[in-house]
């Protein structure tokens, strides 16, 4: 028990030291003066969203704030914007065929430009500045294929079904029925004379 | 039978959807809509024609694009849009394989890779300060790794590893008073020369070693006088600069680092020179000089002697020199003489001998050549061939080559200013324009294809078949008017002031015209205005819009009215007004006889004039000048004017047609908390169908619908900047809705901790805006819906019996409004470059909103989804009426995108404009790109749909026919049986 409560600030330790030198190979540190630090981020696209369309990264498009300034991938998905004044910025994807949150992006003036960013759209901060898409936009009704059930299910189909089985099972109902049963029916609306309707219905004496 | 209870199926489940969507199916793409893709006024062109591989040419644009052409057909391979703040100053071929763009005033390195477009490396360059920008990619670099691409910019000359585009070494020069005009490296030499004034008056060579940048040798030397700073390289150690007096021509050498000037009056070159200037075409051993409106070419010698070898007349383009065989160098100079250009590719060295001569019949609409690209290539007898690329006035592109055009691309349209919209002429009787499907078997094949396509039963080729029918649809493209109102024309004018007429079919130009004008030779378009439409009397007369145009980039420069025959493209008339322009109002309802409507122009001294100057408008105009108002907007000093008429101008000068005004009120924003960003009011000619609106609980809401709003934002000083230059403490936005007859402030609604830019849409009673709100750090929709509260009294069915209600009353904008808003904010995923509303011709269809994003799609957005009536759990009768849960952010649905796949790159506005069947609106946004769509808000509950199959419509029928026949006939045979039983 006891070697086990020793080790665990150790290992705490170790952890935050991981983290931090993951943090510190991630996130970009400015150099020179306060209006020129760099945000150097990265566009990945899963390969398994990719539909349709190919996911190019010649056509993906990062904008800063708006479209003060626009950047474009390197092939590995990089991009980066130089320059950037200390504050809280903006940063768009605009890739066709995907939906990227907006990323805030806090440059910090005191730390040397330290990067933090937090997804607009989830409130999910990001421990690097990987950016990958919500979700896959397609931009077309697909066409449903020709489906018989789809259209016996629908009103339309429901009404139909039903008037078939009046015209087609009905007379085979009929056929079942007692025929003394049916001649004393018939009788009985003979010396009614005129049938009404409400001498067919069962109800009535 | 099936399909058509699938049909009717559809057509109830369409009916009945609750969130109507635009939608589209793959395959009715460019059913609709089409779609142009552009690049702008080409600036540079670098060609890149190796013996393997495709032929392409890169090209860089004013609209900074970068793009690459296939020289055979002039086609896109690839292109990319660069930032409004990213303009492009250089662009060259690397290693033969990377396209170098130099961009942000030689702050931005990039490398594209050749074949695909894809970035592969980019530099930021360190910049201190505003110079000039240069980009030198030495000869040997196009192919050897041992060199490094040069570039001046912002005070500091780097030299970039063209690999991975690595700084290797930078040299600051930003010292006080120098500027450096030229950089250079001779051929196979490890020396960078580079050349700057010490304020204007003394030169100063540096020599830097070109693998360490160590400044080997630097040697200066004090010019009697001053130079200009016009400049021109003609060769490795010397170059020709024009001195401040444009009379004498200096010529620089320095051999070996030593610096010698040779003065040349230019009056000793050509008599009768005045004042002269050096035209930009590099040319070895030889300069271009601009002298009377000619233009000389002066060879400079090898003491740095000046003579003259020849002289063209002033309209006559050059392109840079370009090496051919045998140490041969070449350029080619295009001139024009009537209708026709001429084409003369030249040896540099020897005038006389002309390698190429050709002329090429070209169109009188495309002005004159502006610049001029050329390109060798061997022939199959060994000799050279050229292809020019030629880039006209109106900026459109073209390929020349023996003797032909081999394509063209019309590159005006990549600059639309403002669009409007016309009606094709009515099809006169007995005069067919287009073929329609001939004989009976051939519509009956057509729609049983369609029929099995719908069935999903037809083959591959089949569906091929089927798609090229319906791009076909001879409807579409025919030039006159159809009873739907699907085919119109846009006019589009352009920033080289040619207007465009674009069919709605195919998107074909139908004709296009470049202005003239008889004050200035090529006037800018400014806006664009429908002049005359006949719908009632003047029927013979032809439709045609008013063109105003300026002569000179300054506001107060003389205007220019150019009338154009909306049927033809013919310009009517033109004319030079003799006064400035300022803001052009076309009074509402005002026509004259002949149907043109009546235009008010206000000129920088704040007089106005009244257009078409005659009497009969004139009358017009008397009868109702108490009651014309007008406004102007000074964004800078944070003032909105409101005007009235006074009376006739007086002073010699001002004819009858010419009125002053007076100042009925202003508003006065205090300029230390708020800035005007954006103003608004609604589209004059907007229809409104009802003004009422009946809720759930049948009460009645009355819309305040007045022409005379206007809607301004406001934003803190600080927040005018971009985002993430201000915390959210700062920054205030503040929105008023004016009434500009008035001036009183009718409503105003602040939003603390936001900013712009502000980009709004008014239409009827409501204003939708987008801004951006800090403290959430996303992007907000803001709607205001403005109710008329005087006539809320009006839902007793008594009063309205009895008359005693005031819906009759005249609206007045003196009397003092009672009116109510109603408000809601929601989130918005996305920035936004500009948003436009659907507008139909009666205006009964409900509306969308269409969102211009960021990403230069376009966002078709139900109106109800900004309606502040949304609440979070509507009641039953309000879900009935149509009431959209209330969610914190608007939904972006992909399918509602009427873009689809494609993107409007450089989307800059959005029109729309109602077509004659009520639940159709066309729909054209112009940017970079062009792209056209027709859209039904609400779906075409008015008409079929084009894919609605008649043939299986007959072939139910007949089935039916056939089977009551059948019936009947068995029904008849079983009764004779039963009877003979």
């Amino acid at each position: 028990m006891a070697p086990i409560l020793r080790s665990t600030p150790l290992v705490a330790l170790l952890v935050l030291q991981i983290s931090l030198l993951f943090f510190a190979s991630t996130l970009p540190i400015s150099s020179g003066s306060e209006d020129s630090n760099t945000i150097t981020g990265r566009v990945r696209i899963p390969a398994s969203t990719a539909i349709g369309h190919a996911a190019k990264f010649s056509n993906i498009k990062v904008v800063l704030n708006g479209g003060q300034n626009i950047s474009f991938l390197r092939p590995d998905g990089y991009f980066t914007f130089h320059k950037v004044p200390a504050g809280t910025h903006l940063i768009e994807v605009y890739a066709l065929g995907f939906f990227f949150s907006p990323v805030r992006v806090d440059v910090s003036a005191r730390h040397h430009g330290k990067v933090q960013a937090t997804l607009t759209e989830t409130r999910r901060s990001l421990t690097e500045l990987v950016l990958e898409p919500l979700r896959a936009d397609q931009y077309y009704e697909l066409r449903e294929p020709f489906n018989v059930m789809a259209i016996l299910k629908s009103p339309m189909g429901l009404m139909v079904g039903f008037m078939v089985v009046v015209v087609f099972l009905m007379p085979k109902l009929m056929e079942n029925i007692d025929p003394e049963e049916m001649k004393r029916t018939q009788e009985e609306l003979r010396n009614q004379g005129v049938p009404s309707l409400s001498s067919l219905l069962p109800a009535s004496p | 039978m099936a399909m058509a209870l699938r049909l009717y199926l559809l057509l109830i489940v369409f009916v009945s959807s609750a969130i109507v969507s635009f939608s589209l199916y793959e395959d009715q793409v460019g059913l609709m809509d089409w779609h142009q893709r552009y690049i702008g006024k080409v600036k540079h062109a670098v060609f890149h024609t190796q013996k393997t591989g495709r032929k392409r040419v890169i090209v860089s644009t004013e609209e900074n694009v970068v793009a690459s052409l296939d020289l055979r057909h002039g086609e896109i391979f690839w292109r990319h849009v660069l930032g409004t703040k990213d303009a492009i100053d250089g662009v060259d071929i690397a290693l033969g394989k990377y396209v170098i763009t130099l961009s942000s005033e030689g702050s931005m390195l990039r490398a594209w890779n050749l074949p695909d477009g894809q970035m592969v490396w980019e530099t930021s360059l360190h910049s201190a300060q505003h110079s000039k920008s240069l980009l030198s990619v030495p000869v040997n670099l196009k192919f050897d790794k041992d060199y490094s691409i040069l570039v001046f910019g912002g005070g500091y000359l780097h030299a970039v590893s063209p690999i991975d585009g690595e700084l290797l070494w930078k040299k600051d020069f930003t010292a006080e008073g120098f500027e450096v005009q030229r950089v250079l490296q001779p051929l196979e030499s490890s020396i960078v020369y580079v050349l700057g004034f010490l304020h204007s008056s003394e030169a100063i060579v540096y020599q830097i070693d070109s693998k360490s940048g160590e400044v080997v040798a630097e040697k200066s030397k004090a010019f009697p006088g001053r130079f200009s700073g016009e400049i021109s390289a003609v060769s490795n150690d010397k170059v020709v600069v024009l001195d401040s007096t444009r009379s004498i021509l200096v010529t620089i050498s320095f051999v070996d680092g030593e610096i010698s000037f040779q003065k040349t009056l230019i009056s000793s070159l050509v008599e009768d020179s005045g004042e002269a200037e050096i035209l930009s075409p590099l040319l070895s051993n030889m300069l271009a000089v601009k002298v009377n409106k000619r233009t000389i070419f002066v060879r400079v010698g090898d003491q740095g002697k000046l003579e003259m070898v020849d002289s063209l007349s002033d309209e006559t383009a050059m392109s840079d020199s370009l090496p051919v065989a045998d140490d041969q160098v070449a350029f080619a100079s295009v001139h024009h003489e009537g209708s026709k250009i001429h084409l003369t590719v030249k040896l540099v060295d020897d005038l006389d001998t002309v390698l190429l001569r050709e002329s090429i019949q070209m169109d009188q609409h495309r002005g004159r050549v502006d610049r001029v690209f050329i390109n060798n290539y061997i022939k199959t007898d060994r000799s050279n061939g050229f292809r020019a690329l030629i880039v006209m006035e109106d900026h459109s592109l073209l390929l020349l080559q023996q003797g032909a055009i081999v394509w063209s691309r019309e590159e005006g349209l990549a600059s639309v200013t403002d669009v409007t919209t016309a009606e094709l002429p009515v099809e006169k009787d007995g005069v067919s324009v287009a073929k329609v499907e001939h004989t009976l078997v051939d519509w009956l094949k057509g729609h049983i294809l369609k029929l099995k396509g719908s069935l999903l039963l037809a083959s591959p080729e089949d569906v091929v078949a089927i798609q090229e029918m319906r791009m076909k649809s001879s409807g579409r493209s025919k030039l006159t008017r159809d009873h739907n109102g699907f085919r119109k024309l846009f006019i589009a004018l352009t920033r080289a002031g040619k207007l465009f007429a674009l069919h709605t079919g195919d998107g074909r130009i139908v004709w296009s015209t470049l202005l003239n004008s008889p004050a200035c030779a090529r006037p800018s378009g400014i806006s664009l205005y429908q002049w005359q439409v006949p719908h009632h009397h003047a029927m013979d007369e032809n439709p045609s819009v008013l063109v105003v145009g300026r002569c000179g980039s300054d506001s107060s420069s003389p205007g220019v009215l150019s009338f154009v025959d909306v049927y033809t493209g013919k310009e009517i008339s033109s004319s030079d007004i003799g006064h400035s322009v300022v803001q052009v109002m076309p009074l509402p309802l005002f026509t004259d006889s002949t149907e043109q409507r009546l235009h008010l122009i206000a000129d920088t001294d704040g007089h106005v004039h009244l257009y078409p100057k005659t009497p009969e408008a004139l009358g017009i105009f008397q009868r109702e000048f108490q009651n014309v108002y007008w406004y102007n907007v000074e964004g800078d000093d944070g003032i909105i004017r409101g005007h009235g008429m006074k009376s006739s101008c007086a002073g010699e000068t001002a004819d009858e047609y010419c009125f002053t005004t007076r100042e009925l009120w202003t508003v006065v924003f205090p300029s230390e908390s708020e800035k005007i960003i954006s103003t608004l009011t609604r589209k004059p000619n907007e229809v409104v169908h009802t003004q009422a609106k009946v809720s759930t609980d049948q009460d009645v809401l009355y819309k305040y619908v007045s022409r005379n709003l206007l809607f301004v934002a406001t934003v803190s000083p600080k927040g005018a900047g971009e985002i993430g230059s201000v915390t959210p403490e700062e920054s205030a936005l503040v929105v008023y809705l004016i009434d500009t007859v008035t001036g009183r402030i009718l409503h105003r609604l602040s939003h603390q901790g936001c900013q712009g830019p502000v980009h709004a849409v008014f239409s009827e009673n409501w204003v939708v805006y987008h801004y951006f709100n800090l403290r959430a750090h996303k992007y907000e929709v803001t709607v205001v819906e403005i109710y008329d509260q005087s006539r809320a009294e009006n839902k007793n069915v008594w009063k309205l019996v009895l008359g005693k209600h005031n819906l009759t009353a005249p609206i007045s904008s003196y009397s003092r409004p009672e009116m109510f808003t109603k408000s809601q904010s929601y989130f918005f995923p996305q920035s936004v470059k500009t948003i436009a509303v659907t507008s139909t011709a009666k205006g009964i269809t409900s509306k969308q909103l269409l969102i211009g994003t960021i990403g230069d799609q376009i966002l078709a957005l139900d109106k109800r989804f900004v309606d502040p009536r949304r609440t979070l759990n509507p009641s039953q009768a309000e879900k009935e009426e149509g009431i959209i849960p209330l969610t914190d952010s608007l939904p972006i649905i992909p399918q509602s995108y009427i873009t689809h796949s494609l993107k409007v790159e450089g989307l800059r506005g959005i029109v729309t404009a109602p077509a004659k069947l009520e639940s159709t609106t066309h729909v054209f946004a112009y940017g970079v790109d062009l792209f056209y769509t027709r859209l039904a808000p609400s779906k075409t509950y008015d008409s079929l749909t084009d894919d609605f199959s008649y043939a299986l419509l007959l072939i139910t029928i007949v089935a039916l026919v056939a089977a009551i026949y059948i019936t009947w006939a068995l029904s008849e045979k079983k009764e004779l049986s039963e009877k003979w039983r």
